[in-house]
């Protein structure tokens, strides 16, 4: 086991380094002087030369690429091109934002969709099972911000529970934190909960036609029984996979969402970056990204091998 | 006195009938065989018994079990029986055990939700079972997937028996298992049945097996018992013509032209070495490697036929494929028709060709059978078109008993055996000089394996072929070839020709490999 956690480990050091190379590469072909376009089309050779020097632009590749990296690695992500100030805090004041919206987005996801597939498939081919599936197609073939758009209406318009958007900040209480993340992360959970709740159907179907599921009922067990202690844990592993690769989507991907609720997140920091040639921080969000992804596949892959001992031996 | 009375069960699946009045009985310590060929109901007999059929499948009839009928007993019911009364042993131990459960779990649950018992009493009661079945050295804590294939059913048997129950079913329990393994397996269920006075409800297609094993056989065909009674008595003076049909297949021996002289070498393998690098043991350790051809030459003269036998994990499927030239040798040298196999021309790949053991699973089933058999036309420079090659799928076909109008059909419209008939059609179709026949009658009943097997005596004529046979069945091996090989750990033990090797052993492991095969008694011998 510590020897597969090792390994995991390792490739989880190796990935990051690989991705960090690309990410610089990347940057560095994409066309623009950073200097010229915050000084303007007027500005002069010789302010824009000095202006790289401040930057550290006018140093080789390599070692901008070294002092970038190792920056990273004690928390020092760089100055702001545009506005300045450092990329680090601006990055945690958005992280505070998105990193609890993808955690509170992934809980409801997991709390709709377990539920719904176990009984999906416990109940194949019956009317259960048939409105299920129903909803998740729905569910899947509907855009979050159109879901957005209904909760704003429904929730924040007609019933005033929610505001419609905006985020008043962590240090006006943790509940007004939840109640202005809600409506955002349901519109994000609802497609996210219809694809896992149909994994977990397929997945579980699967099981339930496996060999070691008879023996289990000529044991004496009952249906219900073979399907909470036989099949649901053979059953995580696509389940697993899905819900990582979900949690790395709703980190980045909430552009959208986060544009429709005015939230102050990754996505929208991304999107400002970009489009003001502010290219550190663009770098930044994506390395950090990178690292998130990573991690949570590391983290699945753990799970992995305490869901499964056959992968324990395994290197 | 009766444990188990199975009266008029008639069984269908979606209206389609599958069991026809099927009736018979088990009394306690008794073996009873349900034997016939794949698709004869024998399985579903036992599903019916354990009350797990399929959905959409209705019962009548009855089967009454210690006094109580317990066809259409309501599902909680059967749940407390199952298990209890009654236990299921299952073909397959590979797939039959929860992957993620240790062993002790597994059979200490059949305890636990069956009786008033704490879990530190069920672990305990699991022990002992496991003890009794031959599982000594397992610790409870073992996950199955660190279990070889005998001793995983063993766990199975083990769940099975965990409470006592009145009734054993064992659907081919050991069709699975190598032949060593197999008597293990079988000597175990026997003193089962003896030591708790069980009923066993055998199912196998293997009448060996039967005639080693039970006191009563019933013979089913297409889902109805054609016959039945004592063993003996079933095997001596059977009436029924399916019965006699059954048994003479399963002893069939086919016409085979006598032996070439070993005279003209088409293949031969000098000290054949194959090696794989096992897991690191440490993360930086230093690689292990794991010996599957350890060593072994063999030569195959022009229209000679060879058996190769050997257990599971023997390197006799490694060695197979080196022999195909897909698999690298670390050591050695593999020569067919004079060329090295490393280096394989079109002339030497039409010479040998190869019929690999699943029917089912060895075509592409979205190509016409036309265009399956001709596939190896593009080892040739100027392979036939139009008429040339209708005339050759023609003749390929009819070689192995076929029409010449089966090459415009899609596979799944053939059975098994007839799969296998392509398969060697496809193998046939070059005029090769070898054949090499990976297991290739194992999958099949044994009125079609007798049917394969005398079409290949009938090639052999015909088409001046040498064969290269690989099979884990000896009898068949026994039937079929001139010579044979015996391989364990990837050695060659003995060598000899067949009848020799086969009535005086000299190796002890080809002693142990033929005392192990169940044999049908001929009908001058006595029967236990």
């Amino acid at each position: 086991m510590l020897r597969y956690i090792l390994k995991r480990f390792l490739s989880l050091a190796i990935s990051l380094i690989v991705a960090s190379m690309v990410i610089f590469a990347v940057i560095e072909i994409a066309p623009g002087d950073p200097a010229a376009y915050m000084l303007g089309i007027n500005a002069q050779p010789d302010t824009i030369a000095a202006l790289r020097a401040e930057l550290g632009l006018d140093q080789s590749k390599l070692q901008r690429y070294l002092s970038w990296v190792g920056g990273m690695v004690v928390g020092d992500f760089g100055t702001s091109y545009a506005y300045r100030s450092p990329v680090a805090e601006m990055i945690g004041d958005r992280l505070w934002v998105s990193l609890p919206l993808a955690i509170y987005a992934l809980t409801l996801s997991t709390i709709i969709a377990f539920p719904a597939g176990i009984y999906a498939a416990s109940r194949r081919g019956h009317f259960g099972d048939t409105a299920v599936m129903g909803a998740t197609q729905l569910g899947v073939a509907i855009p979050n911000f159109w879901f957005a758009m209904i909760c704003v209406l429904i929730f924040a318009i007609k019933l005033r529970w929610f505001s419609a958007g905006g985020f008043p900040g962590w240090d006006r209480g943790f509940w007004d934190g939840i109640k202005a993340l809600t409506l955002p992360a349901i519109a994000l959970a609802l497609p996210q909960a219809a694809i896992l709740a149909r994994v977990m159907r397929s997945s579980l179907l699967d099981m339930l036609g496996e060999d070691f599921i008879r023996t289990a009922r000529a044991k004496g067990l009952s249906r219900r029984q073979t399907l909470w202690r036989h099949a649901l844990r053979n059953a995580m592993i696509p389940v697993l996979t899905i819900i990582g690769l979900q949690f790395s989507f709703l980190l980045a991907g909430a552009i959208i969402i986060e544009q429709v609720f005015f939230l102050p997140g990754l996505g929208r920091l991304v999107f400002q970056s970009i489009s003001a040639r502010d290219l550190i921080v663009v770098e930044s969000v994506v390395m950090l990204l990178v690292f998130a992804v990573i991690l949570v596949n590391f983290l699945v892959d753990l799970t992995y091998a305490i869901v499964d001992p056959r992968l324990r031996g395994r290197t | 006195m009766t444990l188990l009375s199975v009266r008029n069960l008639n069984v269908g699946i979606y209206s389609k009938p599958i069991l026809k009045d099927v009736s018979f009985d088990i009394a306690p310590g008794q073996i009873v065989a349900l034997t016939g060929e794949s698709g004869s109901g024998k399985s579903m007999t036992a599903l019916a018994t354990m009350g797990l059929l399929p959905r959409g499948a209705q019962a009548s009839g009855a089967l009454i079990l210690d006094g109580q009928d317990i066809l259409n007993l309501p599902e909680p019911k059967l749940c407390a029986l199952r298990g209890n009364t009654m236990g299921m042993v299952f073909q397959e131990p590979m797939t039959a055990l929860n992957p993620v459960q240790t062993i002790g779990n597994q059979v200490a649950e059949t305890i636990l939700i069956h009786g008033p018992s704490t879990r530190a009493q069920a672990m305990e009661r699991a022990r002992d079972i496991l003890d009794r079945v031959g599982l000594t050295a397992h610790p409870l804590g073992r996950y199955p997937h660190e279990m070889s294939g005998g001793q995983r059913q063993r766990v199975v048997i083990a769940m099975a028996i965990a409470k006592r129950p009145k009734l054993l079913i064992a659907d081919e329990p050991t069709t699975a298992l190598d032949v060593t393994t197999q008597a293990q397996i079988l000597e175990l269920l026997k003193s089962l049945v003896a030591d708790f006075n069980m009923g066993l409800m055998m199912i196998t297609h293997d009448l060996a097996v039967v005639a080693t094993m039970a006191e009563r056989i019933v013979v089913m065909q297409n889902g109805t018992v054609v016959e039945q009674g004592d063993t003996a008595q079933i095997l001596h003076h059977m009436r029924h013509p399916y019965t006699k049909s059954l048994i003479a297949a399963s002893t069939h021996r086919p016409d085979m032209p006598p032996a070439a002289p070993q005279d003209d070498p088409i293949l031969v393998v000098e000290n054949a070495t194959r090696t794989y690098p096992e897991p690191r043991r440490r993360l930086f350790g230093k690689r292990e490697y794991r010996t599957a051809v350890d060593g072994v030459s063999l030569t195959v003269n022009a229209r000679e036929r060879v058996g190769l036998v050997g257990e599971s994990g023997c390197g006799k499927s490694t060695l197979t494929r080196a022999i195909l030239g897909l698999e690298p040798l670390q050591g050695g040298k593999i020569t067919a028709f004079g060329q090295d196999i490393a280096t394989p021309t079109p002339r030497l790949r039409s010479g040998l060709q190869v019929v690999f053991q699943d029917p089912y699973s060895s075509f592409n089933p979205r190509h016409k059978v036309a265009r399956l058999i001709t596939e190896p036309f593009h080892l040739l420079p100027h392979p036939p078109a139009g008429k040339a090659r209708q005339d050759a799928v023609a003749e390929a076909l009819i070689a192995v008993g076929l029409h010449a109008e089966d090459g415009g059909k899609y596979i799944h419209e053939f059975s098994g055996g007839q799969r296998q008939r392509i398969a060697i059609a496809r193998a046939l179709i070059l005029r090769p000089d070898l054949i090499v026949f990976d297991e290739a009658v194992s999958a099949l009943d044994v009125s079609v394996r007798a049917q394969v097997l005398d079409l290949l005596a009938a090639l052999c004529r015909s088409h001046d072929l040498a064969y290269l046979f690989i099979s884990h069945d000896l009898s068949v091996v026994r039937s079929i070839t001139d010579r044979v090989l015996v391989m364990k750990a990837g050695k060659i033990v003995e060598q000899g020709e067949t009848e020799t090797v086969f009535s005086q052993p000299k190796h002890p492991y080809t002693r142990v490999l033929i005392d192990a095969a169940p044999m049908l008694p001929l009908h001058n011998e006595g029967i236990p």
